[in-house]
Parts: C-alpha cells; structure tokens; sequence
C-alpha cells in the first residue's frame, strides 16, 4: 500500500484536531514557545484574516529560521494596525518604507546581509494584494527575475481595504468594491481574466510558489517552513477574507477561507521551479453560492432576483480551476479523506 | 595619485574607495557610466563583499538602498532626471525615516519635451525632500564630496545626495588627485547605524505617526539638517587635514573681498563664470563669485556675511520654478532679506544650452550698469516663444508646442544659411 502524506486540518472541518496529535506534529501556534511575531493588542478589526494569516506566516518563519527574520511591510491594513506609533505589535524587526516598493526593500535587506556574511538571517516581505498585484508589481517581478533571496507573502483580501474597500486587481469578478458598485447593468467588478500572481509568479519560474487560506493552519505553516528552507525568491500567497470589506460575519473568516478552497474558486497548491508539484484536493465540493451567500459584497447576485447568468460564470470559473489543478477527486470524496493514511 | 580620468570613473573609484556593502544601477544617461565601473569592481571581486544590483527601476534602486542602509549595509546608487522623478516617493521616505546612503545625480533637465543634456531641474525637484544637496564645481570635487557624504551622511543619518553636472562633468576628462586607500579609511569610519534591524534587539521602523507627534519628527528632520550645517565646514576641515587638499564647505569664495558686484551660482558653471569675472576685473569692474557648494542645508548666514555688503548680486541658475522664477535666487533673496543689495535672478544654460563667457560678460556689464531686468531668461529667443503665443491665439488647435518651436528654429537657422551663401555667391 502505498502512504500518502496528508497535511492535518483544523478542529470543525470534521478533520483531526491538534490535541490528538503528537506533539511535533502540532501547529506552530499551539506551542507555547512561538514568537508570537505579530503579538496582541494590534488594531485589526475583529475576524481580519490578514492578522490571522501574518501570525501564522510568520510564527512559522521564526521557528524553521531558529528566530532570525527580518520583516518588511507594504503600506496597507497590516502595517496601519500593527503600528500605530508609538505602539507596535511586532516582536520582530519590521520596516515600513512605502505602499510599492516592499519587495525591493525586502532585496535590499537580503543583499545586505549576504554583504555582511549573515545569511543565517532571512527576509520575509509582507503586502496586500494591492501592494503585491498592482502598485507593488514592479519590484516584485524585478525582485522574482534576480532571484533575491526573500519570501513574499501577499495577503490577499481582494481589494483596497485600508482605503475603503476599492477595486484591486485581485478584485474578483462581480464583487463589489467603493470603486465597482453594485449598480448598472453589470453590477459589481468586470468580469476579465483577472491578475492570476500565483501563476506570475510561476511564470518566473522561482524556486517555489504556494498558496494557502487562514482555514488551513497546518497547511499555511507547512508552506512557510518549507519556503525557508530554499534559498532564493519563493513566493506565498494567502487569500484572508475581509469582513469588513466582503460584508461578512467576523466569526465566519474562516469558514469563508474553507468554502472560498471547497468551491474551487481559490486553488490552493504548490509550484516548485514554475511547475505545480502539490494540490490540496476538495473534500466536500460545493457549489460556489455556498460561498457567495456568505458575503454581502455579492448580494446583488442574489437579490432582489437571482442573477442565474452571473453564477453561472462565476461557477464556470471554479469548475475551470478544478479541471486546471486537478483539485477534486470524486472518487476521493465519495470513500471519504479519513481513509487515507497519515505520514508517520 | 594625480590621474588623467573622466569624472565618472573618479566617482566610481572615490565611492569604491569608501567601501560600499550595497550599490543599485538602473541605467540612465548621462549617470551611467558610474555604476558600470563600479559593476567592474564588484564583478572582478575587488569590492568585495560588495553586492551590486541590478534593478528593474529608479524606484527600486532607492528602495533597495532603504532596506540595505536599514539592516546597516553602507549603499550607494546614482541617478538623474526622470530616474530622480521616478524614485521621488522613497527619496523622501529614506530622509523620512532618517537613513544614511549616498546617491550622485548627474544633473539632467527634466521632461517634457524630453531633453538629455544638463540642468539643475532634477536636484531643484527634490530640495525639500530632506536629503542633503552638495554640489561640484569640478571633477576633483566631485571625487572629494563623495568621501564626505558617506562620513556626513552616516554621522547626521540622513542621505546626502552630490550633484554633479551631467556630460559637462560626468563625460569629461580632466585631472584628479585620486584619493589613497589609507587616507579615506582614515577619514571614514566603519558604518555605525543608529537605527537597524536586528534580530537580537528588534525595533520596528516606519510606523504610523499621526498629529501628536509627526511635527516633531519633521522638525528633528530640520534640526538634523541644521547640524549638518554645522559640520559641513568641520568635516571639510578634517578632510583637508588627511588628504591634503581642501574641498566641500558650504560655500566658496572667489575675488570676494570688497566686491560690489557679486555672482552667485552653484556647479560647474563657476568655472565659466569666474574667467568671465577675471576679465572684467581687468577691465576694472569691482565683481567676485560666490559659490554654493552645500545647497541644503541652505547657508542662510554664511550667504549674508559675505553678500550684505555687496551693492548687488546676480544669481545665475539652470533651474527655475515656473511661473516664479530663479530657485536659488530666492534663497538667496531670503539671506539678504535684512540687506539693502539690488537683486538680480538670471536663468541660464538649461537643457544643456552651452553658458558662455561672452553671454555672461555682456549680462554682468549689463548688470553693473544697471540694464539688467529682475529676472532674465540669459540667450533666450523671445522672437520663437512670441510666434508659438500668436499660433495659440491664431488657432484653438495650434499643435504641440516643442515641434512648432524647434521647426521655427531649424527655419531660421536655414534662411541665415541661405543668406549666407548667396552674400559668399561670387558675383
């Protein structure tokens, strides 16, 4: 028979929980002696994935680097509510120059280490999907074609939070943002190919790229340990729902993450030298309104009419990146996940 | 050493000699050939450890020296023109955050129309940014104030920025007493950063700061710039002391003494505008020369003590602030404002347009005779600048205005030919 490792979930998505496991195979978080890199009493508004999805990136990267991370930070929600001056929840070194420049100052802190002899020390770039996709862009592709030796993480909440809630080129398809209202003949934000940085990123072809949700800690914790472990630009990047922005409940930010991986809307996978070499499979798939309903953002899709035209296409869009990642398995779901075997 | 060098290279070789940890090239004339000899250095190992980056903008290449400076790596980039406008954001935010790096710009008139050749428009783009301005009046000095900017820059941390005209310096060949190995590592200590990323005393930079406290941090900005002031001349006098010739200072004083008429100016145009002077001293005329070396800090009190006494003062300056006039002239009238002196603010050589002796000899008569109108555009074509405002009256669409205005000039520059060769038509 052979074993195929699986990476644990999350207590209430009818997966294992933590405490059931041994200890070394324990999220980071759960562990006493974590950093806790971004600490409490930051400002984020309750149920923001992206304090979620910071904490966990980056608790992780200070245990796989024996706590030596230097981190940068776009202009955005993260770097306004972690340092309103003079207090700062940061517990490791941090700088924040501008909103596009982070994956450049992130290539400057590396090249300065690697001048000083200290590459026992790794730089980790945080921004949101505004500072990653849009203003961002530049040095981050500039940052990917060199090869610098940083891990950046994109939050991606799917628009300009910090702002209000803008458009963003992260921005799905007839979502509403302050910029992409829901009025008009074709309510909400366009609908076009969309800025896919994932497979940018790829497209680089850097020594590795993943993406993960804040609804799965085992999985987000593996990826960063992992990205630290190569040398080189490695790129991660998080989809952290917004309550704020999305119109969502904030008890509900992680079960949002789930459904956004469960719908297929949001693949989660691993690329290694611009080929994917991992995916998450679907566990219970679902059709995307299940998704949808949970956020206000779309409530033009279904009220005062339903708008069967644009579910239709926005179901077209998940069904795509099932058959393109390969991320549901029928036969898997039907003999349920728990039967396969865990890595010892 | 006394070496036969073009001014690019004597920067490169004086910025190598500082032992930079970090440089940025992104190409743009007239810096480029700075960053490619220091690309030499790093690649050949002799500026090792020495990382050099090759960037894909201006706005990364000031980026990277932010991150770099900040984790305490000593970083180096050049720049000019558009490159300066490009990266503008985190120019101001390196003098903002209060970290040392050095940057040459290789002074370049700023678009549109585009325009390669030199100016001051970019350094002028970038005066309240926070960063220290110095300027060179030749090569030599150009070598020497890199040397100091580093030691300044690390000392005060803020970034100091050296001006240096692009292709009249950059491109030229000239003679430099290159400074030795020994001497700059006597003269510039190893970088102690006050602020860093460390991994055993975490701090974090760049933090929010709102009304309660962000006037002070601006302030101590302005404070630090203040001292710098005060070191400027003290670290000129170190430098002379080690290396034997003297260089940088806030100002430089040439024929001042007693001069009624004194012309102030900044970079190389000091060397055309002294032999002007030279020549109407001889012709009897009282004048002298004042140059600024340090641009900011702006030496409001050392700019009066030398100008109060003078009858009058002409500012000549290759930038200037539309719809207001000469940059430095203001500066300049804002240090004589307890002064009784007449002031004259002159516009010259911009885009490269070549300032010659004899159109600022004929300028200065103009001025001790009392001719000279409060602000002159020096060589200026009124006659094309009035045919483009007529075609703009004439029509709602006129066209763009460089091609209209260069046509009109290859025209006449084409009927004086013409004229020319039929007057030498034998016959």
């Amino acid at each position: 028979m052979t074993f195929k490792p699986i990476k644990f979930y999350q207590t209430g998505s009818f997966a294992v929980g933590n405490r059931l496991l041994s200890e070394n195979l324990r999220t980071v978080q759960s562990d006493i002696a974590r950093s806790d890199s971004l600490t409490l009493g930051h400002r984020a508004c309750q149920g923001c994935g992206e304090a979620l999805g910071a904490r966990y990136a980056l608790d992780a990267a200070m245990r796989a680097t024996g706590n030596k991370v230097l981190a940068t930070n776009a202009t955005g929600c993260l770097e306004v509510f972690t340092t309103p001056y003079p207090e700062t929840s940061w517990q490791i070194p941090w700088l924040h120059s501008v909103f596009g420049n982070t994956a450049a100052v992130a290539t400057g802190i590396a090249a300065a280490l690697r001048a000083k002899g200290r590459q026992d020390i790794r730089v980790v770039a945080q921004a949101g999907d505004g500072g990653t996709e849009d203003i961002g862009f530049g040095c981050l592709s500039g940052m990917f074609e060199r090869n610098d030796d940083v891990l950046f993480i994109c939050y991606d909440n799917q628009a300009y939070m910090n702002t209000g809630v803008q458009r963003s080129g992260a921005t799905p398809p007839a979502a509403r943002t302050a910029t992409t209202e829901a009025v008009g003949s074709e309510p909400g934000n366009v609908f076009g190919q969309g800025k896919n940085l994932p497979q940018i990123a790829m497209a680089h072809e850097i020594p590795y790229v993943a993406t993960a949700t804040v609804s799965e800690l085992h999985d987000l914790e593996a990826k960063v340990e992992k990205a630290m472990t190569i040398r080189g630009a490695r790129y991660l990047h998080i989809l952290v729902p917004c309550p704020l922005g999305w119109g969502s409940e904030p008890s509900a930010t992680i079960r949002i993450a789930r459904l956004a991986k469960e719908t297929g809307l949001f693949p989660v996978f691993e690329a290694e030298d611009g080929e994917i070499t991992g995916v998450s499979k679907i566990r219970h798939k679902l059709p995307v309104e299940s998704y949808l309903l949970e956020q206000r953002r779309y409530a033009h899709l279904f009220a005062p009419t339903e708008n069967r035209d644009v579910l239709d296409k926005i179901q077209a869009i998940a069904d795509r990146n099932i058959v393109r990642y390969g991320l549901w398995d029928q036969k898997t779901e039907e003999d349920g996940n728990m039967s396969i075997a865990t890595e010892q | 050493m006394l070496e036969q060098i073009e001014g690019s290279r004597a920067v490169a070789k004086s910025v190598a000699l500082c032992r930079p940890e970090v440089i940025c090239a992104y190409p743009i004339s007239p810096q480029t050939h700075i960053v490619e000899a220091l690309g030499v250095l790093v690649k050949t190992g002799e500026l090792a450890p020495c990382e050099f980056i090759n960037v894909e903008s201006e706005f990364a290449a000031m980026s990277v020296l932010i991150g770099a400076s900040a984790t305490g790596g000593r970083a180096y980039t050049a720049t000019a023109s558009q490159g300066l406008l490009f990266m503008i954001e985190a120019v101001y935010n390196a003098a903002g955050l209060g970290l040392p790096m050095v940057m040459t710009l290789a002074n370049r008139a700023i678009g549109a129309p585009i325009n390669i050749w030199n100016d001051h428009s970019d350094a002028m783009a970038v005066r309240d940014s926070g960063w220290i301005q110095l300027f060179a009046e030749t090569n030599q000095d150009a070598a020497d104030l890199h040397i100091q900017a580093f030691r300044l820059s690390e000392e005060i941390s803020l970034p100091v920025m050296v001006c240096m005209d692009g292709f009249i310096l950059t491109h030229a060949v000239e003679e430099v007493e290159m400074p030795s190995q020994e001497h700059v590592d006597t003269f510039l200590p190893p970088f102690y950063p006050r602020q860093v990323l460390d991994t055993e005393e975490p701090v974090s930079i760049g933090a929010m700061v709102g009304p309660e406290a962000f006037a002070e941090v601006r302030y101590l900005a302005h404070a630090k710039q203040l001292l710098a002031k005060e070191r400027i001349p003290e670290i000129s006098r170190e430098f002379e002391s080690v290396f034997g010739h003297s260089a940088g200072g806030l100002i430089s004083a040439y024929r001042l003494e007693k001069a009624e008429t004194v012309v102030v100016a900044m970079g190389s145009v000091l060397g055309t505008i002294k032999d002007a002077v030279d020549d109407l001293i001889n012709h009897g005329i009282n004048i002298g020369v004042l140059g600024i070396t340090t641009f900011r800090p702006f030496p409001l009190e050392e700019v009066y003590a030398r100008l109060s006494g003078a009858k009058r003062v002409v500012t000549i300056e290759k930038a200037f602030a539309v719809g207001m006039g000469g940059i430095l002239a203001t500066d300049v009238a804002t240090a004589l404002s307890r002064a009784q002196v007449d002031q004259y603010s002159v516009i010259a050589g911009l885009g490269g347009r070549p300032v010659t002796k004899a159109s600022v000899i004929s300028l200065l008569q103009d001025a001790v005779s009392s001719k000279l109108d409060p602000l002159t555009f020096m060589d200026l074509d009124h006659e094309v600048v009035k045919k483009e405002i007529a075609r703009m009256n004439e029509s709602g669409r006129s066209g763009p205005p460089a091609e209209n205005m260069l046509r009109e000039m290859q025209l006449k520059t084409f009927s004086k030919q013409k004229e020319r060769a039929a007057s030498e038509e034998p016959g």
